[in-house]
């Protein structure tokens, strides 16, 4: 297939948003080499970020999906929502990570420049139209990410994590690119678009090559969005990185993950939509059941909110499962509102760190209604919007799913899907029972800072109001509707 | 649009009713003496009722419709509506709510001691959520009150409870959300059957298109959310110890109100919407409530301690109330409406009275009790009379709503009806030998004048609390009329509508049916 090969340096224009922020990363290293206030560097952190989502904004008054560098790269109301779910990740970590880094003694300026490269990599993943652009954008995130995995670098469970997290990230990749040059090998091209016309071409869709092309970038990106199987490494690593990345990387690698899933199977393979649902529901099934099961066990806040961050992940799936492009929106819409629900308990856990205390255990959320009202009744905010009680944003991400995939005609996986959400209420129900049910044990002390306090506003406003005024994110989201 | 009048009082009466508690309650996190905060709160309930009384007045009784609606676009792109009107079936249930939450505040003026805040605007904010639950005419509206009631009802059992607290709450939430989470799955399906709509009224209308097979399944998803609430046996286990171990308001609120929207749910949506499916259902279901009925009644023969008595007999009673509804004739299902607010008010003045008792004596074992009606004379005869009503001695509440119930009880399936009126007299045999346990009997010397706990008798704010429920025991029984008329044009429609539908009750057609669905 001949193809428009020159580039213009018109096409750079889109990628603004994205060379915003690989220019302040670099400005931020630069930085720290002369600034000693971390502040600083994470308020310029901050304002480039709003810089790129002005970027990105502006782009966006153009309706029809704009590509460029041959179509390798896409910008569209689909990669213009991830980008946004990506801003307010990277904002939002920002804003917890500020105390909490000066804490844990690993307040370096590199920590936002990674952070601001693995957000880069991120956009990259939602906007590639191209297999090879895809892998470049995931391979920034990751290895950004692995760093900032362990970027305790004293402590051994931050140097585990990230040695996991590599070993089992660069595995994945490994995978990914198999399911490339499989699909590549049958295609002729690396192009989404492309290879849906290459295989409608084929004629016989359900040729053995395509499909193990296919099973072969589904586990690659199941390991990314931690979907069981692939999760073994999950709940470790969020345990070890510092908290502020695992709220990161709870959102950001995870959307990003379902960013190039929905992109790859709903362009490259729209053909074999039959086949990758079918693939996709006992993995959803598992996901769900193992996410929520296991997390009943945990007695680590940390590794309780990884089990759960895999159970919703199953949930998320149920959109792309249904197989329609408004099934893929009530993902993405998902995706919005876990980002709300999911950072703001973060923060609440980033909490109760201080010096010389870890915080992290279940009993240390014993009576902490009594010392700590605000933060507790914050916290059960978060709680029973996790568990998708209303009226909470969980709510309306889960009622929409289900919305999708009853609509799709899955009754069966939405009952699967309701009997494990009411199973996973019980472990966010035990942590408001903690807090308000018992008695204190141990004196805690809370470290917030302004930082803090805004991003836990931010996000507690946010599930509510969602929860109340769904339409607020419901007619937002529409815009992302894929093609 | 033939079916709904709207609001013409000027003002949203019922958007006012219902949300005046949120506005309590976000009033309340601002204020930090714990006696401005009891004040604020009991203010608020008050106005609450006040604000919703101008419907008793107004609500025209001659209609099934739904009056005083308000109807406004709130989720557009799902077909959502922010819909709430009310019609004689849910009408009373607005008073009974507010009139309880009042009297849940007075109850709770020194029993709770800590968290008083906390304590104050999980009542105000359950109060919004009952009364939500009861307006809603959009069932996603009505999904969003059910489910966030169970916040505040879970940190009410759950931090001012008993012993046994987190037990109790953890197994109340559960079970009510595993039962609600199933009902989603119904609602969702019955969206995408109906035209993308969940306009209740809308709903009930289309119900000859829903063909027998998925108005079975739905039947069935809604009977796991309302079964559980009501609880009909045997999903009933969890009320025993959510009641015995909630503070006294818990108790009477879910006494009063929580259990009666399963009941609610059954006339609001099951029967409307899924009429083969509940005839379908209807024997299954009359013998479910009659074993409650009886199985309720002996395990309350067993009870050592007091509470858990009473929340055994309401298991027992609640059998009444789904035998009526499920008699499926006007009788049966006004005896069934009314039978819920009698139980409201019997139940709810009987947990009170529970606990104005514990706050003396901490203790609920019934064989610590005895001679209380020479220690407490006015206690005791005020007790008397709620034995009498919960028996359903002619003359109170209790005995008009069995009355009806058998009724129609008898009117629908005889033997169901003749093992029900069983029931009625195991109820006579264990409240008479819990009163006996109780009030007569040898004294505890501790309690009498001269021992070391003596208990006080009733004071002016208990006897205030009390008053209001023992005027509707007696207004009830003698003259049930002005609670029925509310009730009787919307029961005929009810009923109406579900004879139009194409097998009434037929016994040859189930088989036809059970072949259908397999």
């Amino acid at each position: 297939m001949e193809m428009e090969t020159t580039i213009s340096l018109l096409d750079m224009r889109l990628l603004v948003p994205e060379l915003t922020l690989i220019c302040v990363g670099l400005i931020l290293m630069l930085l720290d080499l002369v600034v000693k206030k971390k502040e600083l560097i994470a308020a310029v952190g901050i304002a480039g970020t709003l810089v790129a989502m002005y970027g990105t904004y502006k782009l966006y008054g153009f309706y029809d999906p704009q590509t460029a560098f041959a179509g390798m790269f896409v910008v569209d109301g689909y990669s213009n929502f991830f980008k946004l779910i990506f801003y307010l990740n990277i904002i939002l970590t920002i804003c917890i990570s500020l105390k909490y880094m000066t804490i844990e003694k690993a307040s370096f300026g590199e920590y936002y420049a990674l952070l601001m490269f693995s957000t880069t990599g991120m956009m990259i993943m939602a906007s590639a139209a191209d297999l090879i652009v895809l892998y470049l954008g995931l391979e920034l995130m990751a290895l950004s990410t692995y760093i900032l995995a362990g970027f305790m670098r004293t402590q051994p469970r931050s140097n585990e994590a990230a040695l996991k997290y590599f070993f089992l990230g660069a595995f994945s990749s490994a995978f990914l690119l198999y399911g490339i040059s499989l699909t590549f090998g049958l295609t002729g091209t690396t192009n989404l678009k492309g290879i849906a016309e290459a295989l409608g071409a084929l004629s016989i869709m359900d040729s053995p090559i395509a499909y193990l092309g296919l099973i072969f970038i589904i586990v690659a990106f199941s390991f990314k969005i931690a979907l069981v199987p692939f999760h073994m490494w999950a709940p470790d690593v969020y345990e070890g990185s510092p908290t502020s990345i695992t709220a990161f990387m709870s959102v950001g690698p995870k959307a990003a993950g379902f960013a190039v899933l929905g992109r790859v199977l709903f362009d490259a393979f729209a053909g074999m939509q039959v086949q990758w649902s079918a693939i996709l529901v006992p993995i959803a099934v598992i996901t769900m059941a193992t996410g929520s099961i296991i997390a009943l066990a945990q007695t680590n806040i940390k590794r309780m909110l990884a089990y759960s961050s895999i159970a919703h992940a199953g949930y998320m799936l149920l959109g792309i499962i249904s197989g329609t492009h408004d099934g893929l929106t009530s993902t993405i819409n998902y995706l919005m509102i876990y980002l709300f629900m999911n950072i703001g308990a973060f923060a609440i856990v980033i909490t109760l760190r201080r010096e010389g205390f870890q915080g992290e255990d279940l009993e240390d959320y014993m009576g902490l209604s009594k010392s700590h009202p605000l933060a507790s009744a914050l916290m059960l905010i978060f709680m029973f919007s996790l568990a998708g009680i209303p009226p909470t944003a969980g709510f309306v991400g889960k009622f929409y799913v289900f919305l999708e995939a009853i609509n799709a005609g899955y009754v069966y996986l939405a009952v699967i899907a309701v009997a494990f959400s009411a199973v996973s209420a019980f472990f966010y129900l035990r942590v408001v029972m903690y807090m308000y049910m018992k008695d204190p044990v141990k004196e805690i002390s809370l470290t917030t800072s302004p930082s803090m306090s805004i991003a836990l506003a931010v996000t507690a406003m946010m599930v509510l109001i969602i929860g109340i005024f769904p339409s607020v994110l419901l007619n937002l989201v529409k815009l992302s509707i894929l093609g | 649009m033939e079916d709904i009048i709207y609001n013409q009082l000027g003002y949203s009466i019922l958007s006012w009713t219902v949300f005046l508690p949120v506005v309590g309650a976000v009033l309340l996190l601002f204020v930090r003496n714990a006696a401005a905060v009891r004040w604020t709160t009991l203010l608020f309930t008050i106005a609450t009722f006040f604000v919703a009384f101008p419907i008793l007045g107004n609500f025209d009784k001659t209609t099934h419709k739904m009056q005083f609606v308000e109807k406004s676009p709130w989720i557009p792109s799902w077909g959502i509506n922010y819909f709430i009107g009310i019609d004689g079936i849910s009408v009373l249930f607005i008073f009974l709510t507010t009139i309880l939450s009042i009297l849940c505040v007075l109850v709770s003026w020194k029993s709770i001691e800590n968290k008083v805040k906390e304590f104050h605007i999980a009542i105000l904010t359950l109060e919004a959520g009952m009364l939500g639950v009861f307006v809603a005419l959009d069932f996603f509206l009505f999904y969003l009150f059910w489910e966030a009631m169970l916040i505040p009802m879970f940190l009410l059992i759950g931090v001012w409870g008993g012993k046994n607290r987190l037990y109790a709450a953890i197994k109340f939430f559960l079970y009510t959300l595993v039962g609600s989470v199933l009902m989603l799955v119904g609602i969702v399906v019955l969206y995408f059957a109906g035209g993308k709509t969940l306009d209740i009224l809308a709903l009930s209308n289309m119900h000859a298109q829903f063909p027998f097979q998925l108005q079975f399944w739905l039947f069935l998803a809604f009977f796991a959310a309302f079964a559980v609430k009501v609880p009909m046996f045997p999903v009933h286990t969890w009320l025993p110890d959510a009641h015995t171990e909630a503070p006294t308001a818990g108790s009477v609120i879910l006494a009063g109100v929580l259990i009666k929207m399963g009941a609610y749910g059954f006339l609001r949506f099951s029967m409307p919407m899924l009429p083969d499916a509940t005839k379908f259902f209807m024997v299954p279901i009359m013998v479910l409530s009659v074993v409650a009925i009886i199985y309720g009644a002996l395990v309350c023969f067993a009870q050592k301690d007091f509470k858990r008595l009473i929340a055994y007999s309401s298991v027992s009673h609640m059998g009444y109330v789904t035998l009526g509804l499920f008699a499926l004739n006007t009788q049966g299902v006004e005896g069934g409406i009314l039978q819920m607010l009698n139980h409201g008010i019997i139940t709810g003045a009987m947990f009170l009275m529970i606990g104005i008792i514990y706050e003396r004596t901490h203790t609920r074992v019934i064989a610590d009790y005895g001679g209380f009606a020479k220690i407490v004379p006015w206690y005791a005869g005020l007790f008397m009379i709620l034995t009498f009503a919960s028996i359903g001695l002619p003359a109170t509440n209790g005995f008009i709503g069995e009355f009806l119930i058998m009724f129609g009880a008898f009117k629908a399936k005889k033997i169901l009806g003749v093992f029900a009126a069983t029931g009625i007299i195991l109820g006579a045999g264990y409240m008479l030998w819990l009163y006996q346990r109780i009030f007569f009997q040898e004294a505890n010397p501790d309690y009498d004048a001269g021992g070391h706990h003596h208990v006080r008798d009733l004071d002016l704010r208990e006897v205030i609390t009390l008053v209001p429920l023992f005027v509707f025991v007696f207004w009830i029984g003698f003259y049930p009329n002005t609670f029925l008329e509310y009730m009787h044009a919307s029961v005929e429609h009810l009923i109406q509508g579900m004879e139009l539908t194409a097998v009434a009750g037929n016994e040859n057609m189930i088989a036809k049916y059970i072949m259908e669905i397999f």
